[in-house]
């Protein structure tokens, strides 16, 4: 895989150039946090940040989406008759993502992108756009990539994965899609001889930086039920509020409920992120509802993330060690005390389990 | 790539008001370009989008069956916005029509078998598109004995009326059909709960048998002892699932039990598979 170095007049320059051709995404600043925000003319990604407070899965998956739109107005021939919008293909290219964040990305395709149904919003803008990782050099106490599928050096789903050594920034060209992102933003320029060893020792050092683990190797073996009947949820969720912060900010929650708005005589379908906290996300039109108590709506989170996904694919975990939730969650619920007790839960000698907890 | 939330345009062609409550009305919809029929090709048990622009989308199991062609029927329940709306709606009125969505009731297995169809209130409607299904004469053949079991709360609760009495005077076809009471001194079908129907009425449970059974929840739960005691094994066991649904084909992630959605790897399970699964529905 070929590396490069970028200098900082070919780094502004790039970017420049690809605006022309990409919707330009990159982390700026915004209040005390970053942001993912489309580029404007001279505008750069600021890479002084740790992460975006959200993650950049709007990027394809806005938040409101039209899907389609219709015309309630008798005279017209297609009154009534719903019509597609037309979804983003144009190129978008995403600056700075880090690699658990990317990691998302195909995580959360195995559900929009199926054999039997391909969800073409998700789809065409996904293709559409090129991923350009940043490496992360030090790990916040939140983090736990390495034990979640990927690392601060993780490649999994980029198309370019930057690193930065000091001042100087290097390119590791991980797709033809990268190849051809850099070609045409004049990122061609081959790094020094030494620059891969000095990248591992970065590597290894930022790896070691990661203090915090999950332990996920037996939730496969579990016993889906068994774990659903846990006596740990209710404890577990008793603090929970329901704000749904922590489905918001997720890069892999992809949960939406489907609107009509109507204006006039005109309107549109759309989506709109949902949260399994919700109750009235379940709530039939008769009035019952399967999850009606707090601790099922928390339970279904966690379940989903670390059980459910991990049987329905076989692929891992639905959760990529970012740490968001933890870190914003308003009363300090953390998936990872969570997932390593439904890791170890042992049916028979849960009491035992709870104890010691 | 197929836009999978796009619905067909259809023109109600039809609405037949099926109990005496008016709750419950019947709409027949033509597709508005004759290619959506055969692409909207689906087998009894299979349910679809109904959409209606402004108002949103409801999950409602087809209620003809395959073998009536040029049209498609839904049997709906007012009960929310969107089947608020559309009991208001009339004929020659476009909506737009998404599917098929979900598993039908699997007919394969169900080929060279007993079946027992066992329904209660306005949950007959795929049990309808099955009954039809099977007594073509085209199909009729592949099964062995057909018992049904129907009850509605009283004899003007009950939906399909004509089509019941007609089912009635068949031969091929054993038709058990019940009201919780009534004081119509006319009334010349039986009087009694589905499940004490069950009990008296279904066959033994064999290897060879299968019960579908859909139904409310009270109905199923009283049900399904009188079908152990029958002998009927889990597997023989056929049920049709409702939640909330959005999407229809298993991407909202809003109607889950466990990890299986009711929407694309239901609506259809067999009690074994239910027995294994969270009891979120």
């Amino acid at each position: 895989m070929t590396l490069i170095k970028i200098d900082r007049q070919t780094w502004a320059d790039g970017i420049e150039k690809a605006k022309l051709a990409y919707r330009v995404f990159g982390p700026v600043k915004e209040k005390n946090d970053h942001e993912f925000k489309q580029l404007d003319k001279g505008e750069m990604p600021d890479f002084s940040l740790q992460n975006t407070r959200l993650s950049p899965k709007a990027i394809v998956y806005p938040q409101s989406q039209i899907m389609l739109t219709y015309s309630l107005d008798e005279s017209r021939d297609d009154c009534r008759i719903m019509k597609e919008v037309e979804n983003v293909t144009a190129p978008q290219l995403v600056l700075g993502i880090r690699p658990c964040d990317a990691l998302a990305f195909p995580i959360v395709r195995r559900n929009f992108d199926s054999p039997e149904y391909q969800d073409t919003y998700w789809i065409k803008a996904y293709e559409a756009t090129t991923f350009v990782g940043l490496a992360c050099n030090a790990a916040c106490s939140t983090c736990f990539c390495t034990s979640a599928g990927t690392g601060p050096f993780g490649e999994t789903g980029q198309d370019i994965l930057l690193m930065q050594d000091g001042d100087a920034l290097y390119a590791k060209i991980l797709t033809p899609k990268g190849e051809a992102l850099a070609a045409s933003m004049g990122w061609s320029k081959p790094a020094e001889p030494d620059a891969a060893g000095k990248l591992d020792a970065l590597k290894t050092k930022a790896e070691a930086s990661i203090t915090a683990s999950v332990s996920t190797d037996k939730l496969k073996d579990k016993i889906l039920l068994e774990l659903y009947g846990a006596p740990f949820w209710e404890e577990e969720a008793f603090s929970c509020i329901n704000c749904g912060t922590c489905t918001y900010v997720c890069p892999t929650c992809w949960c939406f409920d489907v609107q009509d708005e109507t204006h006039g005589l005109s309107g549109v379908r759309m989506r709109n992120w949902d949260s399994c906290m919700s109750p009235l996300f379940t709530i039939h039109a008769s009035g019952h509802n399967p999850r009606t108590q707090k601790y099922e709506r928390v339970r279904q989170r966690f379940m989903h993330k670390l059980k459910y996904y991990v049987d329905k694919y076989d692929k891992g975990i639905q959760c990529v060690g970012c740490g968001r939730c933890i870190r914003m969650c308003p009363v300090n619920i953390d998936i990872r005390r969570i997932c390593d007790k439904m890791n170890r839960f042992d049916a028979k000698s849960c009491a035992c389990d709870i104890a010691s907890s | 790539m197929q836009n999978p939330y796009l619905p067909y345009p259809v023109r109600i062609d039809e609405i037949i008001t099926e109990t005496e409550d008016k709750s419950l009305k019947t709409f027949k919809f033509v597709f508005i370009n004759p290619d959506d029929e055969k692409k909207f090709a689906y087998e009894s048990g299979q349910f679809g989008e109904l959409s209606i622009p402004g108002l949103g989308e409801i999950p409602i199991g087809i209620a003809s069956s395959p073998m009536e062609k040029g049209f498609i029927k839904f049997t709906v329940f007012k009960t929310g916005k969107v089947t608020s709306y559309l009991h208001a709606m009339k004929v020659g009125d476009i909506m737009g029509v998404r599917g098929p969505l979900g598993h039908p009731f699997p007919w394969e297995t169900l080929q060279g078998k007993n079946i027992v169809i066992i329904g209660g209130g306005f949950a007959f409607t795929t049990l309808r598109s099955s009954i039809i299904s099977i007594l073509d004469p085209a199909n009729r053949s592949k099964f062995k004995d057909i018992h049904v079991i129907y009850g509605a709360r009283s004899p003007g609760m009950l939906l399909y009326k004509d089509e019941l009495q007609a089912w009635a005077q068949r031969d091929d076809i054993h038709m058990n059909i019940t009201v919780d009471g009534t004081n119509d001194p006319n009334w010349k079908f039986l009087t009694g709960f589905v499940p004490t129907i069950t009990e008296q009425k279904a066959p033994p449970g064999s290897p060879d048998t299968y019960a579908i059974v859909c139904g409310p929840p009270i109905m199923i739960k009283f049900t399904q002892p009188v079908l152990d005691n029958l002998g009927y094994s889990h597997d023989n066991i056929i049920m049709s699932l409702e939640n909330r649904m959005k999407c229809g084909i298993g991407i909202c992630g809003r109607c889950n039990i466990g990890k299986s959605f009711v929407c694309k790897d239901g609506p259809v399970f067999t009690l074994s598979q239910l027995n294994n699964m969270p009891k979120e529905y």
